[in-house]
Protein backbone atom coordinates (compact mmCIF):
# COMPACT_ATOMS: atom_id res chain seq x y z
CA UNK A 1 0.00 0.00 0.00
CA UNK A 2 1.02 3.53 -0.67
CA UNK A 3 1.16 5.52 2.54
CA UNK A 4 1.79 9.22 2.86
CA UNK A 5 2.88 10.57 6.24
CA UNK A 6 2.49 14.30 6.82
CA UNK A 7 5.14 15.43 9.29
CA UNK A 8 5.91 18.76 10.93
CA UNK A 9 9.13 20.22 12.20
CA UNK A 10 8.62 21.93 15.55
CA UNK A 11 10.88 23.54 18.17
CA UNK A 12 12.67 20.87 20.16
CA UNK A 13 10.90 20.03 23.42
CA UNK A 14 13.79 21.34 25.50
CA UNK A 15 14.29 24.49 23.40
CA UNK A 16 14.03 27.73 25.35
CA UNK A 17 11.46 29.41 23.14
CA UNK A 18 11.25 33.20 23.42
CA UNK A 19 8.67 35.60 22.02
CA UNK A 20 9.99 37.78 19.18
CA UNK A 21 10.11 41.59 19.29
CA UNK A 22 6.79 42.00 17.47
CA UNK A 23 5.12 39.47 19.85
CA UNK A 24 3.78 37.68 16.76
CA UNK A 25 5.98 34.60 16.75
CA UNK A 26 8.99 33.08 18.50
CA UNK A 27 12.67 33.85 17.97
CA UNK A 28 13.66 31.06 15.64
CA UNK A 29 17.31 31.92 15.15
CA UNK A 30 18.79 30.27 18.23
CA UNK A 31 16.68 27.16 18.79
CA UNK A 32 16.85 23.52 17.78
CA UNK A 33 14.05 21.93 15.79
CA UNK A 34 12.84 18.34 15.82
CA UNK A 35 10.22 16.02 14.38
CA UNK A 36 6.83 16.50 16.05
CA UNK A 37 6.35 13.58 18.42
CA UNK A 38 2.97 12.24 17.30
CA UNK A 39 4.15 12.55 13.68
CA UNK A 40 7.06 10.29 14.63
CA UNK A 41 4.49 7.71 15.79
CA UNK A 42 2.57 8.17 12.51
CA UNK A 43 5.80 7.49 10.59
CA UNK A 44 6.50 4.42 12.73
CA UNK A 45 3.01 3.03 12.10
CA UNK A 46 3.47 3.60 8.34
CA UNK A 47 6.85 1.85 8.31
CA UNK A 48 5.42 -1.14 10.21
CA UNK A 49 2.48 -1.38 7.77
CA UNK A 50 4.92 -1.36 4.86
CA UNK A 51 7.00 -4.10 6.46
CA UNK A 52 3.88 -6.20 6.85
CA UNK A 53 2.06 -5.49 3.59
CA UNK A 54 4.67 -4.05 1.23
CA UNK A 55 4.30 -0.78 -0.63
CA UNK A 56 5.79 2.65 -0.27
CA UNK A 57 6.06 5.29 2.47
CA UNK A 58 6.28 8.90 1.35
CA UNK A 59 6.75 11.76 3.80
CA UNK A 60 5.43 15.23 3.08
CA UNK A 61 6.28 18.31 5.08
CA UNK A 62 5.62 22.03 4.66
CA UNK A 63 7.96 24.74 5.86
CA UNK A 64 11.18 26.61 5.19
CA UNK A 65 14.53 25.16 4.18
CA UNK A 66 15.37 23.90 7.70
CA UNK A 67 12.53 21.36 7.35
CA UNK A 68 14.86 19.44 5.00
CA UNK A 69 16.77 18.15 8.02
CA UNK A 70 13.65 16.59 9.59
CA UNK A 71 12.73 15.09 6.20
CA UNK A 72 16.19 13.45 6.00
CA UNK A 73 15.65 11.97 9.47
CA UNK A 74 12.38 10.41 8.30
CA UNK A 75 14.11 9.02 5.21
CA UNK A 76 16.89 7.65 7.42
CA UNK A 77 14.30 5.82 9.52
CA UNK A 78 12.99 4.13 6.40
CA UNK A 79 10.62 6.34 4.37
CA UNK A 80 11.18 5.77 0.64
CA UNK A 81 10.95 9.33 -0.65
CA UNK A 82 9.75 12.77 0.34
CA UNK A 83 7.93 15.86 -0.81
CA UNK A 84 8.99 19.18 0.69
CA UNK A 85 6.42 21.93 0.27
CA UNK A 86 8.69 24.95 0.50
CA UNK A 87 7.12 27.95 2.16
CA UNK A 88 8.46 30.61 4.51
CA UNK A 89 5.07 31.86 5.71
CA UNK A 90 3.86 28.82 7.66
CA UNK A 91 3.36 30.95 10.78
CA UNK A 92 0.87 33.28 9.11
CA UNK A 93 -1.14 30.55 7.41
CA UNK A 94 -4.00 29.11 9.42
CA UNK A 95 -4.65 25.36 9.67
CA UNK A 96 -6.83 25.45 6.55
CA UNK A 97 -4.09 27.22 4.57
CA UNK A 98 -1.49 24.63 5.61
CA UNK A 99 -3.83 21.72 4.92
CA UNK A 100 -4.55 23.13 1.45
CA UNK A 101 -0.82 23.07 0.66
CA UNK A 102 -0.51 19.49 1.90
CA UNK A 103 -3.66 18.40 0.04
CA UNK A 104 -2.36 19.84 -3.23
CA UNK A 105 0.92 17.94 -2.76
CA UNK A 106 -0.75 14.67 -1.67
CA UNK A 107 -3.61 14.44 -4.16
CA UNK A 108 -1.62 13.55 -7.33
CA UNK A 109 -0.02 10.65 -5.43
CA UNK A 110 -3.37 8.85 -4.93
CA UNK A 111 -2.29 7.21 -1.65
CA UNK A 112 -4.15 4.36 0.07
CA UNK A 113 -3.55 5.91 3.48
CA UNK A 114 -2.57 9.33 4.73
CA UNK A 115 -1.24 9.38 8.29
CA UNK A 116 -0.25 12.30 10.48
CA UNK A 117 0.19 13.02 14.17
CA UNK A 118 -2.88 14.07 16.10
CA UNK A 119 -1.48 17.49 16.92
CA UNK A 120 1.65 19.59 16.72
CA UNK A 121 3.75 20.46 19.72
CA UNK A 122 4.05 24.13 18.74
CA UNK A 123 0.55 25.40 17.98
CA UNK A 124 -1.36 22.28 19.00
CA UNK A 125 -4.36 23.08 16.82
CA UNK A 126 -4.97 19.35 16.27
CA UNK A 127 -6.78 19.78 12.97
CA UNK A 128 -4.47 19.43 10.00
CA UNK A 129 -5.19 15.73 9.40
CA UNK A 130 -8.96 16.12 9.70
CA UNK A 131 -9.03 19.14 7.36
CA UNK A 132 -6.81 17.24 4.93
CA UNK A 133 -9.37 14.41 4.89
CA UNK A 134 -12.16 16.84 4.02
CA UNK A 135 -10.11 18.53 1.30
CA UNK A 136 -9.23 15.14 -0.22
CA UNK A 137 -12.83 13.90 0.14
CA UNK A 138 -11.70 10.90 2.22
CA UNK A 139 -13.08 9.36 5.41
CA UNK A 140 -10.99 9.86 8.54
CA UNK A 141 -10.52 8.73 12.11
CA UNK A 142 -8.56 10.48 14.86
CA UNK A 143 -6.48 9.46 17.90
CA UNK A 144 -5.54 6.14 16.36
CA UNK A 145 -3.18 3.78 18.19
CA UNK A 146 -3.17 0.82 15.84
CA UNK A 147 -4.09 -0.04 12.24
CA UNK A 148 -5.02 -3.48 10.92
CA UNK A 149 -5.33 -3.96 7.17
CA UNK A 150 -7.96 -6.50 6.26
CA UNK A 151 -8.50 -8.09 2.86
CA UNK A 152 -5.77 -7.74 0.26
CA UNK A 153 -3.70 -4.60 0.58
CA UNK A 154 -4.78 -3.34 -2.84
CA UNK A 155 -7.48 -0.94 -3.90
CA UNK A 156 -10.27 -2.81 -2.11
CA UNK A 157 -8.47 -2.84 1.25
CA UNK A 158 -10.40 -2.25 4.34
CA UNK A 159 -8.94 -1.19 7.66
CA UNK A 160 -9.80 -1.69 11.28
CA UNK A 161 -8.31 0.93 13.59
CA UNK A 162 -8.08 1.25 17.36
CA UNK A 163 -9.14 4.69 18.52
CA UNK A 164 -8.41 6.15 21.94
CA UNK A 165 -11.35 7.64 23.79
CA UNK A 166 -11.22 9.61 27.02
CA UNK A 167 -10.42 8.21 30.47
CA UNK A 168 -9.01 4.84 29.49
CA UNK A 169 -11.67 3.81 26.95
CA UNK A 170 -11.06 2.69 23.37
CA UNK A 171 -13.09 1.72 20.35
CA UNK A 172 -12.51 -0.02 17.04
CA UNK A 173 -13.60 1.59 13.80
CA UNK A 174 -13.84 -0.12 10.44
CA UNK A 175 -13.46 1.93 7.32
CA UNK A 176 -12.58 1.63 3.63
CA UNK A 177 -9.38 2.96 2.09
CA UNK A 178 -8.23 5.41 0.97
CA UNK A 179 -8.54 7.14 4.33
CA UNK A 180 -6.83 9.70 6.54
CA UNK A 181 -5.85 8.78 10.11
CA UNK A 182 -4.39 10.96 12.84
CA UNK A 183 -2.09 8.99 15.10
CA UNK A 184 -1.87 9.19 18.88
CA UNK A 185 1.53 8.69 20.50
CA UNK A 186 2.34 5.47 22.33
CA UNK A 187 0.77 2.95 19.94
CA UNK A 188 4.11 1.44 19.08
CA UNK A 189 7.80 1.76 19.83
CA UNK A 190 9.73 4.34 17.85
CA UNK A 191 12.78 3.16 15.93
CA UNK A 192 16.06 4.97 15.65
CA UNK A 193 17.75 5.61 12.34
CA UNK A 194 20.60 3.19 11.71
CA UNK A 195 23.95 4.27 10.30
CA UNK A 196 23.04 2.47 7.09
CA UNK A 197 19.68 4.23 7.05
CA UNK A 198 21.37 7.61 7.39
CA UNK A 199 23.69 6.77 4.48
CA UNK A 200 20.85 5.59 2.28
CA UNK A 201 18.72 8.64 3.08
CA UNK A 202 21.21 10.82 1.24
CA UNK A 203 20.39 9.03 -2.01
CA UNK A 204 16.61 9.10 -1.63
CA UNK A 205 14.42 11.45 -3.65
CA UNK A 206 13.23 14.69 -2.04
CA UNK A 207 11.01 16.61 -4.41
CA UNK A 208 10.59 20.27 -3.57
CA UNK A 209 7.36 21.99 -4.50
CA UNK A 210 7.11 25.74 -4.08
CA UNK A 211 3.96 26.75 -2.21
CA UNK A 212 3.31 29.33 -4.94
CA UNK A 213 3.21 26.55 -7.59
CA UNK A 214 0.47 24.66 -5.77
CA UNK A 215 -2.11 27.34 -6.53
CA UNK A 216 -3.78 27.27 -3.14
CA UNK A 217 -5.39 30.13 -1.31
CA UNK A 218 -3.06 31.55 1.34
CA UNK A 219 -5.45 34.14 2.79
CA UNK A 220 -6.09 33.16 6.41
CA UNK A 221 -9.51 33.29 8.05
CA UNK A 222 -7.96 33.71 11.50
CA UNK A 223 -4.65 35.26 12.53
CA UNK A 224 -2.44 34.72 15.52
CA UNK A 225 -2.37 38.32 16.63
CA UNK A 226 -0.19 38.23 19.73
CA UNK A 227 1.94 35.87 21.79
CA UNK A 228 2.31 36.43 25.52
CA UNK A 229 3.67 34.67 28.56
CA UNK A 230 0.90 32.95 30.49
CA UNK A 231 -0.51 34.53 33.61
CA UNK A 232 0.15 32.53 36.72
CA UNK A 233 -2.93 30.77 38.03
CA UNK A 234 -1.47 30.45 41.51
CA UNK A 235 1.24 32.29 43.37
CA UNK A 236 3.92 29.65 43.49
CA UNK A 237 6.34 29.72 46.38
CA UNK A 238 9.71 28.82 44.95
CA UNK A 239 11.81 27.28 47.69
CA UNK A 240 15.36 28.60 47.40
CA UNK A 241 18.72 27.12 48.24
CA UNK A 242 20.57 24.01 47.22
CA UNK A 243 18.80 20.66 46.88
CA UNK A 244 19.13 19.83 50.58
CA UNK A 245 17.95 23.24 51.79
CA UNK A 246 15.02 23.35 49.37
CA UNK A 247 13.99 19.80 50.33
CA UNK A 248 14.09 20.70 54.03
CA UNK A 249 12.03 23.84 53.44
CA UNK A 250 9.48 21.86 51.45
CA UNK A 251 9.12 19.24 54.18
CA UNK A 252 8.44 22.06 56.69
CA UNK A 253 5.66 23.36 54.41
CA UNK A 254 4.17 19.90 53.90
CA UNK A 255 4.23 19.25 57.62
CA UNK A 256 2.95 22.53 59.04
CA UNK A 257 1.02 24.28 56.25
CA UNK A 258 -0.32 21.55 53.97
CA UNK A 259 -0.40 19.05 56.86
CA UNK A 260 0.09 15.96 54.77
CA UNK A 261 3.04 14.55 56.68
CA UNK B 1 -30.35 33.91 13.67
CA UNK B 2 -27.25 36.00 13.91
CA UNK B 3 -26.30 34.59 17.25
CA UNK B 4 -24.24 32.13 19.19
CA UNK B 5 -24.95 28.42 18.89
CA UNK B 6 -23.56 26.25 21.69
CA UNK B 7 -23.28 22.58 20.74
CA UNK B 8 -23.47 20.36 23.80
CA UNK B 9 -22.37 16.76 24.05
CA UNK B 10 -24.61 14.19 25.70
CA UNK B 11 -22.79 12.30 28.43
CA UNK B 12 -20.25 15.10 28.80
CA UNK B 13 -22.53 17.33 30.83
CA UNK B 14 -20.02 19.28 32.87
CA UNK B 15 -17.92 20.55 29.97
CA UNK B 16 -21.12 21.03 27.95
CA UNK B 17 -22.43 23.42 30.61
CA UNK B 18 -19.06 25.14 30.58
CA UNK B 19 -19.50 25.58 26.82
CA UNK B 20 -22.82 27.26 27.63
CA UNK B 21 -21.03 29.53 30.11
CA UNK B 22 -18.53 30.35 27.35
CA UNK B 23 -21.45 31.10 25.06
CA UNK B 24 -22.77 33.59 27.62
CA UNK B 25 -19.33 35.18 27.89
CA UNK B 26 -19.31 35.57 24.11
CA UNK B 27 -22.80 37.02 24.33
CA UNK B 28 -21.53 39.71 26.75
CA UNK B 29 -18.79 40.59 24.26
CA UNK B 30 -20.98 40.64 21.16
CA UNK B 31 -24.51 41.35 22.35
CA UNK B 32 -25.72 38.30 20.42
CA UNK B 33 -28.26 35.81 21.80
CA UNK B 34 -27.33 32.23 22.76
CA UNK B 35 -29.05 29.09 21.56
CA UNK B 36 -27.98 25.53 22.10
CA UNK B 37 -28.10 22.20 20.31
CA UNK B 38 -27.15 18.62 20.99
CA UNK B 39 -27.60 15.26 19.37
CA UNK B 40 -30.07 13.15 21.24
CA UNK B 41 -33.48 12.72 22.69
CA UNK B 42 -35.13 16.03 23.68
CA UNK B 43 -35.49 14.62 27.20
CA UNK B 44 -31.80 13.81 27.52
CA UNK B 45 -29.99 15.10 30.58
CA UNK B 46 -27.93 17.53 28.58
CA UNK B 47 -31.15 19.44 27.79
CA UNK B 48 -32.84 19.01 31.12
CA UNK B 49 -29.98 19.69 33.51
CA UNK B 50 -28.97 23.07 32.12
CA UNK B 51 -32.36 24.27 33.33
CA UNK B 52 -30.21 25.93 35.99
CA UNK B 53 -28.71 28.12 33.31
CA UNK B 54 -30.79 27.80 30.19
CA UNK B 55 -30.66 29.43 26.78
CA UNK B 56 -34.06 30.34 25.33
CA UNK B 57 -33.97 27.69 22.60
CA UNK B 58 -32.40 24.24 22.44
CA UNK B 59 -32.34 22.12 19.28
CA UNK B 60 -32.57 18.39 19.81
CA UNK B 61 -30.81 16.97 16.76
CA UNK B 62 -32.28 13.56 16.11
CA UNK B 63 -31.79 10.91 13.45
CA UNK B 64 -31.45 7.10 13.64
CA UNK B 65 -28.05 7.36 11.92
CA UNK B 66 -26.77 9.61 14.74
CA UNK B 67 -27.34 7.07 17.49
CA UNK B 68 -23.72 5.98 17.24
CA UNK B 69 -21.23 8.77 16.85
CA UNK B 70 -19.56 9.01 13.44
CA UNK B 71 -17.72 12.04 12.12
CA UNK B 72 -19.55 11.79 8.79
CA UNK B 73 -22.96 11.74 10.47
CA UNK B 74 -22.22 14.63 12.82
CA UNK B 75 -20.67 16.77 10.09
CA UNK B 76 -23.77 16.30 7.91
CA UNK B 77 -26.19 17.00 10.77
CA UNK B 78 -24.49 20.13 12.05
CA UNK B 79 -23.76 21.45 8.57
CA UNK B 80 -27.51 21.44 7.96
CA UNK B 81 -28.34 22.98 11.33
CA UNK B 82 -25.77 25.75 10.85
CA UNK B 83 -26.99 26.52 7.33
CA UNK B 84 -30.54 26.77 8.71
CA UNK B 85 -29.72 28.94 11.73
CA UNK B 86 -26.80 30.92 10.27
CA UNK B 87 -25.16 31.62 13.64
CA UNK B 88 -22.18 33.98 13.79
CA UNK B 89 -20.40 31.84 16.39
CA UNK B 90 -20.56 28.16 17.19
CA UNK B 91 -19.12 27.05 20.54
CA UNK B 92 -18.19 23.41 21.31
CA UNK B 93 -16.71 21.69 24.36
CA UNK B 94 -13.14 20.63 23.48
CA UNK B 95 -13.54 16.85 23.72
CA UNK B 96 -12.18 13.90 21.78
CA UNK B 97 -15.48 13.89 19.90
CA UNK B 98 -15.45 17.54 18.86
CA UNK B 99 -11.77 17.28 17.91
CA UNK B 100 -12.79 14.44 15.60
CA UNK B 101 -15.49 16.16 13.54
CA UNK B 102 -15.52 19.94 14.06
CA UNK B 103 -12.37 20.71 11.99
CA UNK B 104 -14.06 18.89 9.09
CA UNK B 105 -17.33 20.76 9.69
CA UNK B 106 -15.51 24.12 9.78
CA UNK B 107 -13.76 23.30 6.50
CA UNK B 108 -17.18 22.97 4.83
CA UNK B 109 -17.70 26.65 5.67
CA UNK B 110 -14.18 27.69 4.61
CA UNK B 111 -13.35 28.23 8.29
CA UNK B 112 -11.00 26.79 10.90
CA UNK B 113 -11.74 25.77 14.46
CA UNK B 114 -10.25 27.95 17.18
CA UNK B 115 -9.56 24.97 19.39
CA UNK B 116 -9.08 24.59 23.14
CA UNK B 117 -9.85 28.23 23.97
CA UNK B 118 -9.14 29.35 27.55
CA UNK B 119 -10.40 32.96 27.40
CA UNK B 120 -12.28 35.45 25.25
CA UNK B 121 -11.55 39.16 25.06
CA UNK B 122 -13.12 42.25 23.49
CA UNK B 123 -13.15 42.11 19.70
CA UNK B 124 -13.90 39.32 20.22
CA UNK B 125 -10.51 37.66 20.25
CA UNK B 126 -9.80 34.15 21.49
CA UNK B 127 -6.94 33.04 23.70
CA UNK B 128 -5.40 29.57 23.57
CA UNK B 129 -2.26 27.97 24.93
CA UNK B 130 0.58 27.41 22.48
CA UNK B 131 4.08 25.93 22.61
CA UNK B 132 3.05 23.29 25.16
CA UNK B 133 1.56 25.88 27.50
CA UNK B 134 4.74 27.96 27.63
CA UNK B 135 2.87 30.85 25.99
CA UNK B 136 -0.62 32.02 25.16
CA UNK B 137 -1.69 33.08 21.69
CA UNK B 138 -4.48 35.56 20.97
CA UNK B 139 -6.36 34.80 17.77
CA UNK B 140 -8.60 37.11 15.78
CA UNK B 141 -11.13 35.84 13.24
CA UNK B 142 -10.81 37.85 10.02
CA UNK B 143 -13.69 36.68 7.88
CA UNK B 144 -17.40 37.14 8.22
CA UNK B 145 -17.76 33.73 9.80
CA UNK B 146 -19.31 31.61 11.02
CA UNK B 147 -16.60 31.38 13.66
CA UNK B 148 -15.99 27.92 15.20
CA UNK B 149 -14.65 27.79 18.76
CA UNK B 150 -14.02 24.92 21.19
CA UNK B 151 -13.39 25.59 24.87
CA UNK B 152 -11.00 23.91 27.28
CA UNK B 153 -12.42 21.99 30.25
CA UNK B 154 -12.41 24.16 33.37
CA UNK B 155 -11.76 27.46 31.57
CA UNK B 156 -15.33 28.77 31.79
CA UNK B 157 -16.79 27.71 35.15
CA UNK B 158 -20.47 26.84 34.98
CA UNK B 159 -21.39 27.15 38.63
CA UNK B 160 -23.55 30.28 38.51
CA UNK B 161 -27.20 29.39 37.85
CA UNK B 162 -29.12 31.70 35.55
CA UNK B 163 -32.91 31.80 35.72
CA UNK B 164 -35.14 31.18 32.73
CA UNK B 165 -36.82 28.48 30.70
CA UNK B 166 -35.83 26.65 27.55
CA UNK B 167 -37.97 25.74 24.57
CA UNK B 168 -36.75 22.49 23.04
CA UNK B 169 -37.21 22.24 19.28
CA UNK B 170 -36.59 19.04 17.35
CA UNK B 171 -34.27 19.18 14.35
CA UNK B 172 -34.13 16.21 12.00
CA UNK B 173 -31.29 16.42 9.48
CA UNK B 174 -31.34 14.52 6.20
CA UNK B 175 -28.71 11.79 6.25
CA UNK B 176 -28.37 8.81 3.97
CA UNK B 177 -26.73 5.64 5.28
CA UNK B 178 -24.38 5.61 2.27
CA UNK B 179 -22.93 8.94 3.40
CA UNK B 180 -21.51 7.37 6.56
CA UNK B 181 -18.26 5.69 5.61
CA UNK B 182 -17.03 4.44 8.97
CA UNK B 183 -18.44 1.69 11.19
CA UNK B 184 -17.73 2.39 14.86
CA UNK B 185 -17.49 -0.42 17.40
CA UNK B 186 -18.70 -0.21 20.99
CA UNK B 187 -16.32 1.51 23.43
CA UNK B 188 -14.28 -0.84 25.60
CA UNK B 189 -11.92 -0.47 28.55
CA UNK B 190 -8.23 -0.99 28.06
CA UNK B 191 -6.33 -3.12 30.52
CA UNK B 192 -8.34 -3.91 33.61
CA UNK B 193 -7.80 -0.92 35.80
CA UNK B 194 -6.38 -2.04 39.13
CA UNK B 195 -4.98 1.30 40.19
CA UNK B 196 -7.49 3.96 41.14
CA UNK B 197 -5.42 7.12 41.16
CA UNK B 198 -8.63 9.16 41.36
CA UNK B 199 -9.06 8.35 45.04
CA UNK B 200 -5.35 8.48 46.00
CA UNK B 201 -4.58 11.05 48.69
CA UNK B 202 -0.92 11.44 47.77
CA UNK B 203 0.62 11.05 44.35
CA UNK B 204 4.20 11.34 43.16
CA UNK B 205 4.17 11.72 39.40
CA UNK B 206 7.13 11.47 37.07
CA UNK B 207 7.76 12.93 33.61
CA UNK B 208 10.34 13.06 30.86
CA UNK B 209 12.89 14.69 33.16
CA UNK B 210 13.67 11.25 34.60
CA UNK B 211 15.44 10.51 31.28
CA UNK B 212 15.79 6.70 31.64
CA UNK B 213 13.60 3.88 32.97
CA UNK B 214 16.60 2.88 35.12
CA UNK B 215 16.17 6.11 37.12
CA UNK B 216 12.60 5.37 38.19
CA UNK B 217 13.54 3.80 41.58
CA UNK B 218 14.64 7.28 42.65
CA UNK B 219 11.06 8.51 42.31
CA UNK B 220 9.59 5.28 43.67
CA UNK B 221 11.65 5.80 46.83
CA UNK B 222 10.13 9.26 47.30
CA UNK B 223 6.64 7.86 46.74
CA UNK B 224 7.26 5.14 49.32
CA UNK B 225 8.57 7.66 51.85
CA UNK B 226 5.48 9.83 51.37
CA UNK B 227 3.10 6.84 51.34
CA UNK B 228 2.07 7.95 47.85
CA UNK B 229 0.98 6.23 44.66
CA UNK B 230 3.38 6.58 41.76
CA UNK B 231 1.99 8.04 38.54
CA UNK B 232 3.37 9.51 35.33
CA UNK B 233 2.81 11.83 32.42
CA UNK B 234 1.99 10.37 29.04
CA UNK B 235 5.51 10.02 27.54
CA UNK B 236 6.62 7.74 30.40
CA UNK B 237 3.71 5.38 29.75
CA UNK B 238 4.13 5.66 25.96
CA UNK B 239 7.67 4.37 26.46
CA UNK B 240 6.35 1.49 28.53
CA UNK B 241 8.33 2.56 31.61
CA UNK B 242 5.17 2.51 33.72
CA UNK B 243 1.84 0.87 32.85
CA UNK B 244 -0.77 3.00 31.05
CA UNK B 245 -3.07 2.77 34.08
CA UNK B 246 -0.65 5.02 35.98
CA UNK B 247 -0.98 7.82 33.47
CA UNK B 248 -2.42 11.14 34.66
CA UNK B 249 -3.94 13.63 32.22
CA UNK B 250 -6.66 14.03 29.62
CA UNK B 251 -5.97 10.62 28.10
CA UNK B 252 -5.34 8.96 31.47
CA UNK B 253 -6.80 9.41 34.92
CA UNK B 254 -8.05 12.60 36.51
CA UNK B 255 -6.77 12.97 40.05
CA UNK B 256 -7.65 15.09 43.08
CA UNK B 257 -5.18 14.20 45.85
CA UNK B 258 -4.24 16.28 48.88
CA UNK B 259 -0.66 16.28 47.61
CA UNK B 260 0.57 15.99 44.02
CA UNK B 261 4.32 16.02 43.51
CA UNK B 262 5.32 16.52 39.86
CA UNK B 263 8.88 15.38 39.24
CA UNK B 264 10.46 16.35 35.93
CA UNK B 265 7.07 17.13 34.40
CA UNK B 266 7.00 20.29 32.27
CA UNK B 267 3.22 20.59 32.49
CA UNK B 268 1.74 20.25 29.02
CA UNK B 269 -1.93 21.20 28.85
CA UNK B 270 -3.00 17.56 28.55
CA UNK B 271 -1.32 16.80 31.85
CA UNK B 272 -2.51 19.89 33.72
CA UNK B 273 -6.19 19.24 33.02
CA UNK B 274 -5.81 15.94 34.89
CA UNK B 275 -4.39 17.49 38.09
CA UNK B 276 -6.51 20.62 38.47
CA UNK B 277 -8.40 19.16 41.43
CA UNK B 278 -5.25 18.63 43.52
CA UNK B 279 -5.22 20.53 46.82
CA UNK B 280 -1.47 21.08 46.86
CA UNK B 281 0.83 20.78 43.85
CA UNK B 282 4.59 20.58 44.28
CA UNK B 283 6.76 20.91 41.17
CA UNK B 284 10.39 19.87 40.86
CA UNK B 285 11.88 20.91 37.54
CA UNK B 286 15.16 22.26 36.22
CA UNK B 287 13.42 24.75 33.89
CA UNK B 288 12.13 27.79 35.85
CA UNK B 289 9.84 28.63 32.90
CA UNK B 290 8.17 25.21 32.80
CA UNK B 291 4.35 25.64 32.72
CA UNK B 292 4.03 23.31 35.73
CA UNK B 293 5.19 26.24 37.90
CA UNK B 294 2.10 28.21 36.84
CA UNK B 295 -0.16 25.81 38.70
CA UNK B 296 2.18 24.71 41.50
CA UNK B 297 1.80 25.83 45.11
CA UNK B 298 5.43 25.05 45.89
CA UNK B 299 8.29 24.78 43.48
CA UNK B 300 11.88 23.66 43.57
CA UNK B 301 13.92 24.74 40.58
CA UNK B 302 16.77 22.28 40.31
CA UNK B 303 18.16 18.99 39.12
CA UNK B 304 15.72 16.27 40.12
CA UNK B 305 18.61 13.83 40.51
CA UNK B 306 19.81 15.95 43.44
CA UNK B 307 16.47 17.25 44.73
CA UNK B 308 14.52 13.97 44.85
CA UNK B 309 17.01 12.00 46.99
CA UNK B 310 17.36 15.00 49.31
CA UNK B 311 13.59 15.24 49.61
CA UNK B 312 13.24 11.49 50.24
CA UNK B 313 15.79 11.75 53.04
CA UNK B 314 14.09 14.84 54.53
CA UNK B 315 10.66 13.17 54.45
CA UNK B 316 12.04 10.06 56.14
CA UNK B 317 13.73 12.19 58.79
CA UNK B 318 10.53 14.16 59.45
CA UNK B 319 8.52 10.97 59.86
CA UNK B 320 11.09 9.28 62.07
Amino acid sequence: MKIIVAIKQVPDRDAQVRIDAAAKWIEESDIQFALNESDAYALEEALQLKEKHGGEVIVVSAGPERVGQTIREALAKGADRAIHVACDDLGTRDALGVARLLAAAVKPENPDLVLTGLQSEDLGLGQTGVILAELLGLPHATLILHIDVEGDAGSSAHIKVKRELEEGWFQEIEMPTPAVLTIQSGGNKLRYATLMGIKRAKLKEVRTLAASELGTDAAPVVILERLALPQKQKSTQILPGNAKEAAAALVEKLKFEVRVL
Amino acid sequence: MSGILVVQEAGRNRISFEALAAGRRLSELTGLPVETAAVGDPNAAVFVEPSGQPPAVAYAVKHPLLEKYTSDGYVLAFEQLIRKLEPSYIVFPHTYQSRDYVPRLATRFGQVLLSDIVAMEAGPTFVRQVFQGKMTGTYRPLSGGPCFVSIQAGAFPADQPVAGTTTILPFEPQIDAAQIRTTPGAPFRGSSQTVDLGSAQRIVSVGRGIKEAENLPLVQALATALGAEIAASRPICDNGWLPMERQVGSSGQTVAPKLYVAVGISGAIQHLVGIKGSQCIVAINKDPDAPIFEVADYGIVGDLFEVVPALTAAVKAAKA
